[in-house]
């Protein structure tokens, strides 16, 4: 099978974007997005598809296998993970590759995503004493817990943009699993500090359900981080019951 | 001022950082990426701690016994005594700041896994290495907020000044700016083991490149037991890289077989009746090598999960089965998987003290990166124990005896590998470096790897294929099979053996001594 691979580039330092081409031909159908980066840049010299002299690409990539979150970028259009789009699912021979655009641009498909991490600590998302770890919260946690911050559910979310008062999803599964595990004395600041940033910013379009790769279920964790947080209601017996629900 | 710097940010790093800030000592934590990408992620099966909470009786003693068993009596016994006594309090740490171990009633639930007559690994499905580092990375963000731990996203390690045996500074390169910085102050290396030496051919992160381990070396940082590298027994190709089934598949109750004359035969099960697929790695993965070198055994060796219960997979497998479905196509609760064995760990690396002090003063190293608890094969549920125990153990003794910190900015020339000749590199040391060695081989790889080192490469290659060549050196002195090292011209153990391969850079020469595992020489 034989692919062109349409990458949205751009220069460091540069504030212009242009588009680049590349032929990547295999013979593998389980090849991903991932292994035609990986591939075009382990070649001694690289060329476009006319011919021309590029320079290597510039991605980020460290897993490969959908557990780390570094390869989120817009393919064929779509916020995802470039190690988890199988080129052969897309029923197309042109795989369109740009960065996720609601973050600064460093180089070609690498973006800053710091402000994922920076509104976490606005949030203040830590446990102020240990927890006292209940068997009940056990698989919320867990859940919580396989978010990557990979960004997918902002790029999607029609109500984030960077460095805007709603923080998003991303800090929706931190925030569930410690306010599931901290006492009830440190309920009171983070939940103030939800309610700020994400509570009221949330317009409950739930794109995000639909994209995170990880397929956490985002509405369940909103449902719950909403009753701790903003509603006082009990979590676990909201969670139990969202549990005998499925 | 008074600060640590750490490099690596992943479960030794973190604990590292987390230990230090609790003692209101500060530290810069640099990373290429951010801790959520780190390779700590990937760790699937669990941790191991004595905390005898399913009714076996199991105790500390057995735990360090064990461990001792599977390394093959290489590492360090007063190291091991340190951990394994250590080691229920570690994971209790980790459950208490959040992460999801499976537990009922407030105790933990504990698996078998491989080399261990009892159940003492915690887990959290196959994603425990994911569940600790989110708790982690928890407990940091409190630090970097009150200004403790000080982030260095995307920087990387580029070079290292030592003078006289003391570390005078590190240099760290920003890869958004292409600024260099030059920081003073006790370092802790945590930057995992050496995958980027067998690109795309390990179960590890692409992260890795492998330079920092090469440019320690080049600067006079000793290494030890390079020749042991793990191959985990069931790993299977996906492309760009080897993707890990965790061994609590086999945990679980996954047996191994292969077709001989067209019935399955249970190898494993036939020739180790007591542990049967749950011998340790070294074992298994050499035993699939010779029975897929049998006449009759024409095919491949299968893993075999599909008597698991429902409850099981549910339960305690459910992300692997889903992994399995999404990357091979195949549900392994309805056919078995084809497995082969693929580079997993690396038991070798920076030689460090009981402390983790290493051969430079100021300079500490643990996790993966060191060589300190595992001798010739590690335990599957220890390593995650190595990194977390050994980050806090690196941290308590930087804290010692801090020089002042500082931070400048300066330039530096920074060399850049080429993608031929890492790959030639790579060539050379797995014809060397496989399942099964002997000197025909490893002099072959030596004599291609000397042949490249002469070639005209850039420096940061020469310090790569230098370390290569010190790897090929160790597994071709040691003229004996222990552990993952295994030579078919000396098939037996030699205790004259029983020591750690020291090798250290000395111009363009390797000083290879063996010295006695528990020596704290010249440390």
């Amino acid at each position: 099978m034989k692919y062109t691979i349409r990458i949205l580039r751009r220069d460091r330092g540069s504030t212009e974007s242009y588009i680049q081409d590349f032929e990547y031909e295999t013979e593998n159908d389980s090849d991903t997005a991932a292994t035609a980066l990986t591939s075009l840049n382990s070649r001694e010299a690289l060329t476009d598809i006319s011919g021309l002299p590029a320079r290597a690409i510039e991605w980020e990539c460290s897993c490969l296998q959908k557990k780390c979150g570094a390869c989120a970028m817009r393919i064929n259009g779509r916020p995802g993970l470039a190690c988890d789009a199988v080129l052969a699912d897309f029923g197309k021979n042109i795989i369109e590759l740009e960065p996720l655009r609601k973050f600064p641009v460093i180089c070609d498909l690498t973006v800053d995503r710091s402000i994922l991490f920076e509104n976490l600590k606005t949030l203040r998302l830590w446990l102020a004493q240990t927890s006292d770890p209940s068997d009940k919260m056990q698989e919320l946690a867990y859940e919580s817990s396989e978010c990557l911050q990979c960004g997918c559910c902002l790029e999607i979310c029609p109500n984030f943009y960077a460095g805007g008062k709603f923080f998003g999803m991303s800090a929706v599964p931190v925030t569930t699993r410690l306010l599931a595990q901290m006492s009830k004395a440190e309920y009171k600041e983070i939940s103030r500090l939800y309610s700020k940033h994400i509570f009221s910013g949330c317009g409950k379009s739930l794109a995000c359900r639909d994209i995170c790769p990880k397929k956490i279920d985002t509405e369940k964790l909103l449902v719950n981080a909403n009753a701790l947080a903003v509603w006082k209601r009990n979590g676990n017996a909201h969670f139990a019951r969202s549990v005998n629900n499925e | 001022m008074k600060r640590v710097n750490i490099i690596g940010a992943g479960i030794s790093g973190l604990s590292a950082a987390i230990c230090l800030a609790k003692n209101g000592t500060a530290c810069c934590l640099i990373s290429s990426m951010p801790s959520e990408r780190a390779q700590s992620v990937l760790a699937e099966g669990g941790i191991n701690a004595a905390l005898d909470t399913m009714g076996e009786n199991d105790t500390i003693k057995e735990h360090f016994d064990d461990t001792m068993k599977g390394g093959c009596f290489l590492e360090s016994a007063s190291a091991v005594k340190i951990l394994t006594d250590n080691a229920p309090e570690v994971v209790m740490e980790l459950f208490r700041l959040g992460a999801p171990l499976m537990s009922e009633k407030g105790r933990l639930i504990l698996r078998n896994f491989g080399g261990q007559k009892k159940k003492r690994t915690a887990f959290a499905k196959s994603s425990t290495g994911k569940m600790i580092m989110t708790a982690l990375i928890d407990e940091a963000r409190k630090y970097e907020a009150s200004g403790l731990i000080k982030r260095y996203p995307h920087h990387e390690f580029a070079g290292i000044n030592i003078t006289d045996g003391s570390l005078d500074s590190i240099v760290v390169r920003d890869s958004r700016s292409n600024e260099f910085l030059s920081l003073a102050g006790n370092t802790i290396i945590c930057t995992g083991g050496m995958n980027g030496f067998f690109e795309g051919m390990t179960t590890g992160t692409t992260q890795n490149t492998g330079n920092a381990a090469a440019i320690l070396f080049d600067a006079g940082v000793e290494f030890a037991d390079l020749e042991f590298i793990q191959y985990h027994p069931t790993t299977v190709g996906i492309t760009g890289k080897r993707m890990l089934i965790s061994e609590a598949a086999r945990g679980e109750g996954g047996r191994l077989f292969i077709m001989r004359n067209n019935e399955k035969c249970y190898f494993m099960e036939e020739k180790y009746p007591e542990l049967k697929n749950l011998m340790p790695r070294d074992v298994v993965s050499r035993e699939m090598f010779f029975v897929k070198e049998m006449p009759e055994c024409p095919g491949e060796v299968y893993l075999d999960m599909t008597e698991l219960s429902s409850d099981i997979w549910k339960n305690k497998l459910s992300d692997l089965r889903k992994e399995i479905i999404a990357y091979l196509h195949k549900d392994p609760a309805a056919e078995p998987i084809a497995v082969s064995p693929g580079i997993h760990f690396f038991m070798g690396g920076i030689r460090v003290s009981d402390r983790h002090e290493t051969n430079i003063r100021g300079l500490f190293a643990a996790g993966e990166c060191a060589c300190k608890y595992h001798g010739a094969n590690r335990l599957g549920g220890n390593s995650l124990l190595g990194a977390a125990f050994g980050g806090k153990t690196a941290a308590e003794a930087a804290m010692k005896d801090m020089p002042d910190w500082s931070e400048e900015r300066i330039s530096f020339e920074q060399s850049v590998s080429s993608p031929s000749v890492r790959s030639r590199l790579k060539d050379i040391l797995l014809g060397g470096l496989g399942i099964a060695r002997d000197s025909t081989r490893l002099e072959k790889a030596l004599d291609e790897s000397g042949k490249l080192y002469r070639e005209d490469i850039t420096a940061i290659d020469r310090m790569r294929v230098r370390l290569g060549t010190a790897a090929l050196r160790s597994a071709l002195e040691r003229k004996e099979s222990r552990g993952s090292h295994y030579r078919t011209d000396y098939p037996d153990k030699n205790d004259k053996y029983r020591k750690l391969t020291v090798v250290k850079s000395a111009g363009d020469d390797i000083i290879l001594r063996f010295i006695p595992a528990d020596s704290e020489e010249k440390l």
